[in-house]
């Protein structure tokens, strides 16, 4: 490669991930000249505004064409635009939850800022590769990051715990990404997805199909670590708990977007053409179903055991957190309905489910931190009597609770409604899907309306009302107002998909 | 069909009444004034919908259409799926608003005394108003979703914070009960929404009649849909053993509460059965009339009989709701004119004759502290014009000539025997027991062995006289006037069904 080839790419596409890189290597050099005490938050009002620059490059590229770049290794198209966008805002949210860090995130130096940069940076990569290997190298660093990000408060004893389990946890389950992808070369011969989805109808393949199926598998059951779906959500309920409040909430939402993102390109393009196990006998012969259509029972147990543990579980949990991440299990369940029922509909659903869980799951996380400041553990008692204590904040709770349940004009409620649509539109009807929905809605009522018991029907022993700082309040207010605007005039979010995303072109080269 | 915004602003009206409360101080002097008046405005707004509601056709009117949203599937961006915000008001729903309208209002004097949180009450008490009449007034299945569960979560709250002991566990059985129902019900709408691409209540009643759309939905799928939406109008209804929450709502929450709850809410499932039921599958509601007949009749047996055992009023009205609720499940089994008449009548009866009892129940409850049966007698001795109402209540709930539910027993059973004898002679056992369940409660209170701590109390202040007179006279006037609401309902002509 010389200089010529390097200076013909586009590399104005790579734009928001330069931006993010920048700004964590000035943040780390900034972190090391600084004097030790000094108060650290200069470094969150800078990783803001370097994701808001990256915010503006991303937008200015909205209605350009796919861009390939780097022999195909990274592209930018729809896909990858819409993913990071939400990303990138999903982790200004999480910075601006951490603004106090000076009363409270002690122990946490300026590593927090830059490595939450580079966990973003790791997701971004992930949503915008276009090969295996950057595609795992994308992974590595987000799921590096985080595991840092997780332990950062060295002295606690369940944050060490919560660390040392999401570093086992994740080795596992990357390594068996990393197997089911070793299969995919194997048959292929290559990295590209592209190439390997244009290889797949070859014989090489059609004589291995169950190797194929077993490929897909493998890579399907690593990457359901990243969005704690069954077998692989273990972790999550110890994690959540253990690592300080915003780094929960970028678990739970912004790994969760870029997992969901990996999983959606890497078992889509590769595969779409692939050959499945099942024989079709037509007169011309006999041929194969493809290897999308095979492979669903296995994904419908996955969603189904996902939603079920999930929501069965969260019912016993008394601490919120741990709660929330059974909560969130089973919202992985229900994002991944439209991929196991493969609507028509599922890069809209998950997406547009993904905008609402990012608003009303940081919104959550948002008020558990604020309560946190008064106690650190937060148990469900710990909502007792907030009404009386600090109205908005409760008010906020609401909105969110009810968005998570799934209950009209809230931007929840249309999600869970496109999601609906995507297993009872397609031709048979996944009434299996649906009715594990169903169910797991019904019973995360239980849970989530016992928030409200709290919140309004019982009486406080404090009676001070919570103190929000001023980046809480701001990530109050936006999610709170975005939750419910969304859930009345959806097709701002809608119309906005339809005018600068065009999903299918992931399929193109 | 003309536009016009009329229902929109009866539907929006109590947001007025909240808007006004959410601004006042919480202890201020107006605010239980502001809580009676903001259900005032609805009424009169439904008043003037009913004057002026057209009773020589069948065509939905007050229709009002905007476009709201679409979704679109990436694979085939230019065929979205229209969400439109869709009103409009047949028959049938212009009863049941006015029902809505005039139960809520009366039941606001009932919330008079609520002591604890006066404003928040009013508020959510409006919020439930809100939902109601919205669900009566969509001409659109996912604007009827919408409503129905802003009546869901805001009774929630209404019986999870002000109502009695067991308060929080009614609350959570209403939820998940109905929850469970309303989930059911989102399923049918979804099924319907892809394969019709409409959720337009007409526009579905219509498409579904039409014999090619045997190709976009086949019977089989139609049969579960039914089924579905039989599960959840018959959780709302309530049907047995789908019931156990109802109860105790009925016996958990407060009185103005319950009176919303008897009178109006448990009413969406009779519509709901009637419009949609009826309306979208109705060869498959002929194919199940048998069964449907069948659980009509244990739910009628099996409140009357439950009924008659239960030592408390309370619990004892419950179950004669559930009772009455059967005889509503019977008249839409037969379907025929007269059948599903009936069924619209005795929920409109029910509906009053309902609210009017518990009106009652909170007055004896203030004044005696206690609903249970034995620890009340002779009470018509001391409060003559209570007493009086009581037992016209109690007689206009077994069904004596003259009155609303008569009428509505007469002719479901008319329906009935036209279909299927045999079940109207099983279900006939039934009002024989209410007559022996409910004089017996009654004429307890009343005439029976008076108890002597019960000297002087006040009898019906004007605040509760002037509700449970209009519920009465409503009552008499429907029994003898029937035509007041067969004008309205033309049953045969909504539904387009012969007979």
């Amino acid at each position: 490669m010389n200089m010529d080839t390097l200076l013909q790419y586009q590399w104005g596409s790579m734009m928001p991930e330069f931006t993010i890189l920048l700004t964590a290597i000035a943040l780390s050099l900034l972190d090391l000249f600084m004097k030790r005490e000094r108060d650290r938050t200069l470094l969150a009002w800078l990783s803001l505004a370097g994701i808001g620059t990256a915010i503006v490059c991303l937008v200015l590229q909205f209605d350009n064409g796919v861009v390939s770049i780097l022999n195909e290794t990274y592209r930018l198209d729809s896909f990858a635009k819409a993913f990071k966008l939400l990303m990138l805002i999903g982790t200004g949210f999480v910075l601006l939850l951490g603004l106090p860090s000076a009363d409270d995130l002690v122990e946490v130096r300026g590593e927090y800022y830059y490595l939450l940069l580079t966990a973003l940076l790791g997701g971004m990569m992930m949503a915008s590769s276009a090969d295996l290997i950057t595609l795992f190298v994308g992974l590595e660093l987000l799921s590096l990051s985080s595991y840092i990000l997780v332990g950062i408060r060295k002295t606690n004893a369940f944050a060490n715990e919560a660390a040392f389990k999401y570093v086992v946890n994740g080795g596992i389950a990357t390594a068996i990404t990393l197997f089911g992808m070793s299969y995919l070369y194997g048959l292929t011969g290559e990295t590209n997805i592209y190439e390997i989805q244009g290889l797949m109808a070859s014989d090489v393949v059609t004589e291995n199909r169950y190797l194929a199926v077993f490929s897909f598998l493998m890579i399907f059951f690593g990457l359901a670590f990243k969005i704690t779906a069954a077998p692989f959500h273990m972790w999550a309920p110890d994690v959540y708990q253990g690592a300080e409040t915003p780094i929960t909430a970028f678990l739970s939402v912004v790994s969760k977007m870029a997992g969901f993102a990996i999983m959606l390109r890497i078992l889509m393009v590769p595969f779409v053409f692939a050959p499945g196990t099942g024989k079709i006998i037509t007169p011309e012969g006999i041929s194969y179903e493809t290897l999308l259509v095979s492979v669903r029972p296995y994904l419908v147990l996955v969603v189904v055991l996902t939603i079920l543990i999930g929501n069965v579980i969260a019912l016993r949990q008394l601490n919120a957190k741990r709660l929330f991440a059974y909560s969130s299990i089973a919202h992985a369940g229900y994002l991944l309905v439209p991929f196991a029922a493969l609507s028509e509909l599922v890069f809209d659903a998950v997406w547009f489910y993904l905008v609402a869980y990012l608003l009303m799951n940081l919104g959550a996380f948002a008020v558990i931190h604020a309560l946190s400041e008064e106690k650190e553990e937060v148990t469900l008692a710990s909502f007792a009597g907030l009404f009386k204590r600090s109205p908005y904040l409760t008010i906020a709770m609401t909105i969110y609770l009810l968005s998570l349940a799934g209950i009209p004009l809230t931007a929840g409620f249309i999600g869970k409604f496109e999601i609906f649509m995507s297993a009872l539109g397609t031709e048979p009807k996944r009434y299996i899907l649906s009715i594990a929905m169903l169910f797991g809605t019904v019973l995360s009522y239980i849970y989530y309306f016992g928030f409200l018991v709290q919140m309004y029907f019982r009486p406080s022993e404090k009676k001070l009302p919570i103190n929000t700082s001023n980046g809480i309040t701001a990530v109050l207010a936006i999610t709170a107002a975005g939750t419910v605007l969304l859930g009345i005039f959806p097709s701002i979010a809608l119309t906005f998909i339809h005018d600068h995303f065009q999903f299918l072109e992931i399929f193109n080269r | 069909m003309t536009e016009s915004y009329l229902l929109t602003i009866l539907i929006f009206s109590p947001l007025l009444g909240i808007v006004l409360l959410s601004v006042m101080p919480a202890n201020h002097r107006f605010v239980r004034m502001i809580g009676v008046l903001g259900t005032a405005l609805p009424l009169s707004l439904t008043l003037l919908v009913f004057g002026l509601f057209d009773r020589s056709t069948a065509e939905v009117q007050f229709g009002e259409y905007h476009s709201w949203f679409e979704l679109m599937t990436s694979v085939s961006p230019n065929e979205p799926y229209p969400i439109t915000y869709n009103l409009g008001v047949t028959g049938i729903s212009v009863l049941f608003l006015m029902l809505a309208a005039l139960i809520t209002f009366l039941a606001s004097f009932a919330a008079l005394r609520i002591q604890e949180s006066v404003k928040s009450f009013y508020i959510l008490f409006l919020t439930v108003e809100f939902g109601i009449l919205g669900v009566f007034s969509s001409e659109n299945l996912f604007l009827f979703f919408l409503f129905f569960e802003i009546t869901l979560v805001s009774m929630f709250f209404l019986v999870g914070k002000w109502g009695g002991f067991a308060r929080e566990k009614a609350a959570f059985s209403f939820l998940i009960y109905n929850g469970l129902g309303s989930v059911l019900l989102l399923i049918v709408i979804i099924v319907l929404f892809v394969e019709m691409r409409t959720t337009n209540i007409s526009e579905l009643t219509m498409l579904l009649q039409e014999t090619d759309s045997l190709e976009f939905l086949s019977r089989g799928t139609r049969m579960w849909l039914f089924i579905l939406l039989l599960l959840a109008f018959g959780t709302k209804l309530p049907i047995v053993p789908l019931h156990t929450w109802m109860v105790r709502v009925h016996v958990e929450a407060p009185i103005a509460v319950v009176m919303i709850h008897a009178g109006v809410l448990l009413k969406i499932g009779a519509y709901g059965l009637i419009r949609f039921g009826a309306g979208f599958f109705p060869e498959q509601l002929r194919e199940m009339a048998v069964i449907l007949a069948i659980l009509g009749v244990i739910n009628l047996l099996y409140g009357a009989f439950i009924a008659l055992v239960q030592t408390e009023l309370r619990a004892v009205l419950a179950y004669a709701s559930i009772s009455h609720m059967g005889i509503v499940v019977l008249g839409v089994a037969a379907f025929n004119t007269a059948g599903l008449q009936g069924a619209v009548f005795q929920t409109i009866s029910h509906g009053l004759i309902a609210a009017l009892l518990f009106l009652l129940v909170g007055v004896l409850i203030d004044r005696f502290g206690t609903t249970k049966l034995e620890e009340l007698g002779g009470i018509a001795s001391q409060t003559p014009l209570f007493g009086g109402f009581l037992l016209a209540a109690g007689l206009a709930s077994l069904g004596l000539p003259g009155m609303s539910g008569f009428i509505s027993e007469f002719l479901a059973f008319l329906g009935l025997f036209e279909a299927m004898p045999v079940i109207g002679g099983i279900g006939l056992l039934g009002l024989i027991l209410t007559a022996v369940y409910m004089l017996r409660a009654v004429l307890g209170i009343t005439y029976g062995k008076r108890q002597p701590h019960f000297d002087q109390k006040r009898d019906l202040t004007p605040v509760e006289l002037v509700p449970a007179a209009i519920l009465l006279s409503m009552i008499i006037w429907i029994g003898v006037y029937p035509a007041l609401l067969s004008n309205t309902l033309q049953i045969a002509r909504t539904l387009g069904i012969g007979g």
